[in-house]
């Protein structure tokens, strides 16, 4: 443990956002962005400076600290303000401020006519000065405070043009429903706290990761219930079943809000939670099988309503939903490095989907109906060919980014540390074949066939700039090299990722993933062979379907009636669900039975107004504010204190 | 100088009564001269708690500055004034708050001007003096004379039903107090002496402790205020003046939990122990209810009221979790509060004064022509729904987790559970509030060219939002003050002495905080 300066890494965007905010309209715009972003290299440059240190250090050794001050020191309570870096905090803030930056600098570009330009890189810094603290951060409470900050910054960023009500109410419902999931949070805090307290030797921070798992083994009677808590938490910010909700709302946000935000990093906290608390997630099977479950589910759930969605951005939503869902499941088998591996190569591609979706929405003059628009691949082709690069990375190709990582995946679901779930892989397995379906079928939509967009629309149709599509490429090299460096030992890799995570999950408890050496290499090898072809094929089913039998997917959609096309273009009614069974009844609580019941009725009514007291003493108490003698009583009442002060200074 | 050094409680205290003298006395009539010299009393009466601030050492926790004098009865009633941890930072909140109140009321206030900011100088006595008297008598004087200005303030001052209000306001502490007396009056038989220290060494039979614990309960509970005694504060709330209602929730409803703190639990600890479960559920009920009534409310000053009722179910929550982390956190939350919800009434104050209304309906996208004060409504509403960084955090987290770490108060984790709903439903009625306010598109034509923030506003709303981030960073400032003070009072309790591990590595009895299902060390039974 190496005490060094990592609080610059995290203070530079929050100065930004600080300069920024304070500055706002009297920046001109152009400067603002310039500002933001600098931030972001700096932040980038301190980050990779932090991590080669940290590769240097033997294996064992890899973490370096940065103690800025207390923050809460209370009895046996003591709780710093303080940084770490370890092998999983290196490669999130790599690809924080990375993939950071490059959205920044895509962002110069898209908000480039937007008045509030100060305001919204503001808002960015802060994203990122939020995100670093909860991937930095040496404790659970520090982390916390990213965690809320992110979804503060995500609130702000969703509602940017809070002129619509319906971005103000996407803005709102992101943040009411990733509290839903901080109260699973702060209980499970309260609930390792105060079983771990008792057994904290000198000097120890309660809530410091080391700290907490070097205790571990104190936690096996709450583990349950404690990574169930943790796991609500997760739930709301990574957008798991049953507070994903909000996610796909969220997409009212500006574009490179969608691609930073709800898809590359602060989505993948929970899996980052995850990751950090492995020791307490390995205590719990039956709290593994849940997490496990809920991502398998959500995976599948998201992926068929990804199907059916017609909003360019929608789709791309739910396909983050479905792929976080990957990453749960890793994390819920106990191969947490393979959860990170997954998160950091969806950081590249998705970024890139998202940004790419950007650039058709700024050349299609803000239009994100797919069903309108079409023949975009001549007009635009660099955005054309990045983000076909991105839909076969996220289809599982072999060798892209996406192939690995979710391959991983899936081999540790078939044959994992903990044994083998098969149904879990075969419903990965057949997820993967949807979400290439359901990319394909964007593609098509948006980039093949002829235009069915207006005239006026079509004229203006053309590839943005430079800043745009500069990031658009770099995204691209990422999403097709970005998996190389976790290629598993049966492929002939080295498996360097898993390597160089093993020391944070392998904490003395056998069953904590290490890396990809395990198991029979030629059944590794099958597994790759039949996602690949899984993926090939149903790019290629999407890509014949949608270019060459419009008639068969016009009677898929019409199908039973078009039950199934409604329900799934309805998401399952689940946001119904909710306000019927929620939402509303807690309404009717709150404004009937609360208010107009008990405190108007029941209190104010019987028991106030219906003494009797009241009407005597009305009359009287009356008259002294209204016989204008209010000065008199002031009068009164001042000699009267200061006679007994003056009594009492002099006389008594 | 050794004039104000060896009596520096009476100046802070009784400062602003002169001042209100003076303003009666000679400017009657000059509002602009009344204003000024009102200001100056505040700011030297913030400068004199400064003194206090810097001057007290907060390691041993005890009274210090004391000021006692006989007074009558052979000096069996003093003149009795004294400043631990708990009273200082209080009385810090009070003088703090003190010179922004009467800012505030340069353009909201234009009838009778004067007399108001009298009004306001004697009510600051009145609270400083209830801070830091430690005669019972002494006490009850102060805590009475609380009552008589913010009635005024209220009566004169308010809106249309302010005569309503008014009169609410004052029957029901009054009857609160009433109660009070007679269990003042009995002590006082008891112990022939109306010292707290005396009181504090009295041997009650728990049957007395009970009803005495009761009498005084109950008169806090009404000023706190505790759920289901809490109608009168909407009303007064929503009938007061702006600088009414900043110092009504920003000091006055801390009366009544630094009375429990103060008073009730140490006075009668056995039958602090017996309430607490009914503390506790009332406290809870009151969070939960609190946020729920709020959410439905279609005037924004009475939807901070009835979040102002959920707040302080945080409080004696904390209070009544009867662990000294529960207990601090509740204090922290009394300031977190009184900065969060005192400028939350600031801020409707000035969109009042700009529009005469305060319906939510009549507003939606002031954020387009006034983003100042908008960005400044957001980072209190933070602070107000306990966003970590802003002091509303330290105070519930640390109430929160005393309070599940409560081996006496039975149900903790139940309680702590439903308790912590709160923190979802703070968000949904806050945010609610602020886009129906603040977002969406600028509907109404009179909201149209509303002026940003001016100068004296700014002024006024900085140092608060200076003071939200200050403790939500550093809530040492704050602790580091009240810790030893705190267990001072309530060591009356005989909770389990825990001991910091910094100082004793090898510690034996660490622990407020022994859960049910851990095998107990031996060390854990809990000791009433």
């Amino acid at each position: 443990m190496i005490e060094t300066s990592l609080r610059w890494i995290v203070f530079v965007p929050l100065l930004g956002a600080a300069v920024n905010g304070l500055l706002n309209r009297r920046i001109p715009r152009r400067l603002a962005g310039l500002l933001g972003c600098a931030t972001l290299v700096v932040s980038f440059l301190l980050s990779v400076r932090a991590v080669v240190r940290l590769a240097g250090l033997p294996a064992e050794e890899r973490l370096l600290t940065d103690t800025v001050a207390t923050w809460l020191s209370f009895g046996p309570l003591h709780v710093d303000i303080g940084f770490m870096l370890d092998p999983l905090s290196a490669v999130m803030i790599l690809v924080v401020t990375g993939v950071g930056l490059l959205i920044h600098i895509y962002s110069l570009g898209y908000m480039s006519h937007d008045k509030g330009m100060a305001r919204f890189f503001a808002y960015l810094n802060l994203f990122i000065f939020a995100m670093l603290t909860l991937v930095l951060g040496e404790n659970l409470p520090m982390l916390f405070v990213g965690w809320e900050g992110v979804g503060l910054c995500s609130y702000l960023l969703i509602s940017f043009w809070f002129n619509e009500d319906e971005n103000a109410n996407a803005g709102r419902k992101a943040f009411i429903t990733n509290r839903v999931g901080d109260f699973g949070a702060l209980l499970a805090m309260f609930l390792v706290g105060t079983t771990l307290l008792p057994h904290l030797g000198g000097g120890e921070g309660l809530f410091s990761f080391g700290v907490m798992k070097h205790h571990a083994h104190e936690l096996t009677g709450i583990a349950t219930a404690a990574a169930l808590l943790l796991f609500l938490g997760v739930t709301g910010k990574s957008a798991q079943i049953p507070l994903y909700i909000w996610l796909p709302d969220a997409m009212a946000g500006p574009t490179p809000v969608s691609a930073l935000i709800h898809a590359a990093t602060m989505v993948t906290a929970g899996v980052y939670l995850m990751a950090r608390m492995s020791f307490l997630f390995v205590l719990s099977p039956v709290a593994m099988g849940i997490v496990a479950g809920v991502g398998i589910a959500t995976t599948v759930i998201a992926a068929t309503i990804a199907l059916s969605q017609t909003d360019i951005k929608k789709v791309l939503a739910y396909s983050t939903v479905s792929q976080l869902g990957y990453m749960v499941v890793a994390c819920g088998i106990g191969a947490f490095a393979v959860g990170i591996f997954h998160v950091m190569t969806h950081a590249f591609f998705k970024a890139l989907l998202f940004l790419g979706a950007g650039s058709v929405i700024h050349g299609m003059s803000d239009e994100q109906d797919m069903r309108i628009m079409g023949g975009l691949s001549k007009k635009m082709p660099i955005t054309f060919a990045t983000m076909l690069i991105g839909t076969i990375a996220i289809a599982g190709v072999f060798p892209l980014a996406g192939f690995f990582s979710k391959d991983e995946v899936l081999f540790e679901a078939f044959l994992g540390a903990r044994g083998g779930f098969p149904w879990l892989w075969l419903l990965g397995f057949l997820a993967a074949g949807l979400t290439a379906f359901y990319m394909m079928r964007l593609m098509v939509l948006t980039f093949w066939g002829k235009s069915r967009a207006s005239e006026e629309v079509q004229k203006h149709v053309h590839e943005s700039p430079a800043t745009m599509t500069m990031p658009l490429v770099i995204l691209a090299i990422l999403s097709v090299v970005g998996g190389w460096i976790g290629i598993p030992s049966a492929m002939g890799g080295g498996a360097w990722f898993q390597k160089w995570l093993a020391p944070v999950f392998a904490s003395g408890h056998g069953d904590a993933h290490g890396g990809g050496h395990h198991g029979d290499p030629s059944l590794e090898l099958t597994l790759a062979a039949a996602s690949t072809a899984m993926a090939l094929l149903s790019l290629g089913l999407g890509y014949y379907f949608y270019t060459r039998k419009p008639d068969l997917v016009a009677a898929a959609r019409g199908w039973m009636g078009g039950l199934p096309n409604r329900v799934l273009t309805n998401k399952y009614y689940v946001d119904e669900l909710y306000g019927k069974l929620i939402y509303r009844p807690l309404g009717w609580l709150a404004d009937v039975v609360c208010f107009r019941w008990v405190d108007r009725g029941v209190i104010d009514g019987i028991l106030v107004s219906g003494s009797a007291v009241v009407a005597l003493l009305t009359g009287s108490l009356l008259r002294l504010l209204q016989n204008g003698m209010v000065r008199f009583y002031a009068w009164v009442f001042a000699l009267g204190v200061t006679a007994f002060t003056v009594y009492l200074t002099f006389l008594g | 100088m050794s004039l104000v050094t060896d009596h520096i409680l009476s100046w802070i205290t009784f400062l602003p009564l002169a001042g209100a003298l003076v303003i009666l006395l000679v400017m009657n009539r000059h509002a602009v001269l009344a204003f000024w010299t009102a200001m100056v009393v505040a700011l030297a009466d913030l400068a004199l708690s400064l003194v206090l601030w810097f001057g007290y050492d907060p390691a041993p926790g005890t009274d210090q500055f004391t000021e006692r004098v006989a007074w009558f009865l052979d000096g069996r009633v003093q003149y009795h004034l004294a400043c631990d941890g708990i009273s200082l930072v209080l009385v810090m909140l009070t003088t703090v708050l003190g010179p922004l109140i009467i800012l505030s009321t340069r353009r909201a206030l234009a009838d009778r001007v004067p007399l108001f900011l009298s009004m306001y100088l004697m009510l600051q006595t009145a609270m400083i003096g209830t801070f830091l008297a430690r005669d019972m008598l002494l006490f009850y004087v102060f805590w009475e004379l609380m009552i008589i200005p913010m009635y005024f303030i209220i009566g004169i001052w308010g809106g249309k039903r302010r005569i309503y209000a008014a009169v609410k306001f004052f029957i029901f502490t009054m009857a609160g107090s009433v109660f009070m007396l007679v269990a003042i009056l009995y002590c006082w038989f008891k112990a022939g002496s109306m010292d707290l220290a005396t009181w504090l060494q009295l041997e009650l039979t728990y049957s007395e402790q009970i009803w005495l614990f009761a009498a005084f309960a109950l008169a806090f509970a009404i000023k706190v205020p505790i759920w289901p005694l809490h109608t009168w504060l909407p009303d007064a709330h929503v009938e007061a003046p702006t600088a009414g209602s900043v110092v009504l929730a920003g000091v006055l409803l801390k009366m009544g939990t630094y009375g429990l703190l103060r008073f009730a639990i140490p006075l009668f600890p056995e039958a602090t122990v017996a309430a607490a479960p009914v503390m506790a559920i009332l406290a809870v009920i009151g969070i939960i209810f609190g946020a729920l009534v709020a959410w439905v409310q279609t005037d924004v000053k009475k939807l901070v009221a009835y979040s102002s009722v959920s707040h302080l179910g945080f409080v004696v929550l904390g209070l009544f979790s009867l662990t000294a982390q529960g207990a601090a956190g509740g204090v922290f939350q009394m300031l977190a509060h009184g900065l969060s919800t005192g400028g939350l009434f600031l801020l409707v104050g000035i969109i009042y004064e700009r529009r005469h209304t305060r319906e939510m309906a009549e507003f939606g996208g002031l954020a387009h022509g006034m983003p100042a004060f908008a960005t400044i409504f957001m980072i209190t509403t933070l602070a107000s729904v306990g966003l970590p960084g802003l002091c509303g955090f330290v105070g519930e987290f640390m109430i929160l987790l005393g309070t599940f770490g409560s081996t006496t108060l039975p149900h903790a984790r139940l309680m702590t559970v439903l308790a912590t709903t709160g923190v979802v439903l703070g968000a949904i009625y806050m945010l609610w509030m602020y886009q129906k306010v603040f977002l969406g598109a600028l509907k109404v034509e009179k909201n149209r060219g509303l002026p940003d923030l001016s100068l004296r506003e700014w002024v006024v709303l900085v140092p608060l939002v200076v003071f939200m981030f200050w403790l939500g960073v550093g809530p040492g400032l704050v602790l580091d003050k009240i810790e030893p003070s705190l267990q001072r009072v309530l060591a009356p309790l005989a909770l389990e002495q825990y001991e910091t591990p910094h100082e004793t590595p090898q510690v034996e009895h660490h622990t407020l905080h022994i859960p049910d299902n851990v095998p107990a060390d031996g060390h854990a039974e809990v000791v009433r």
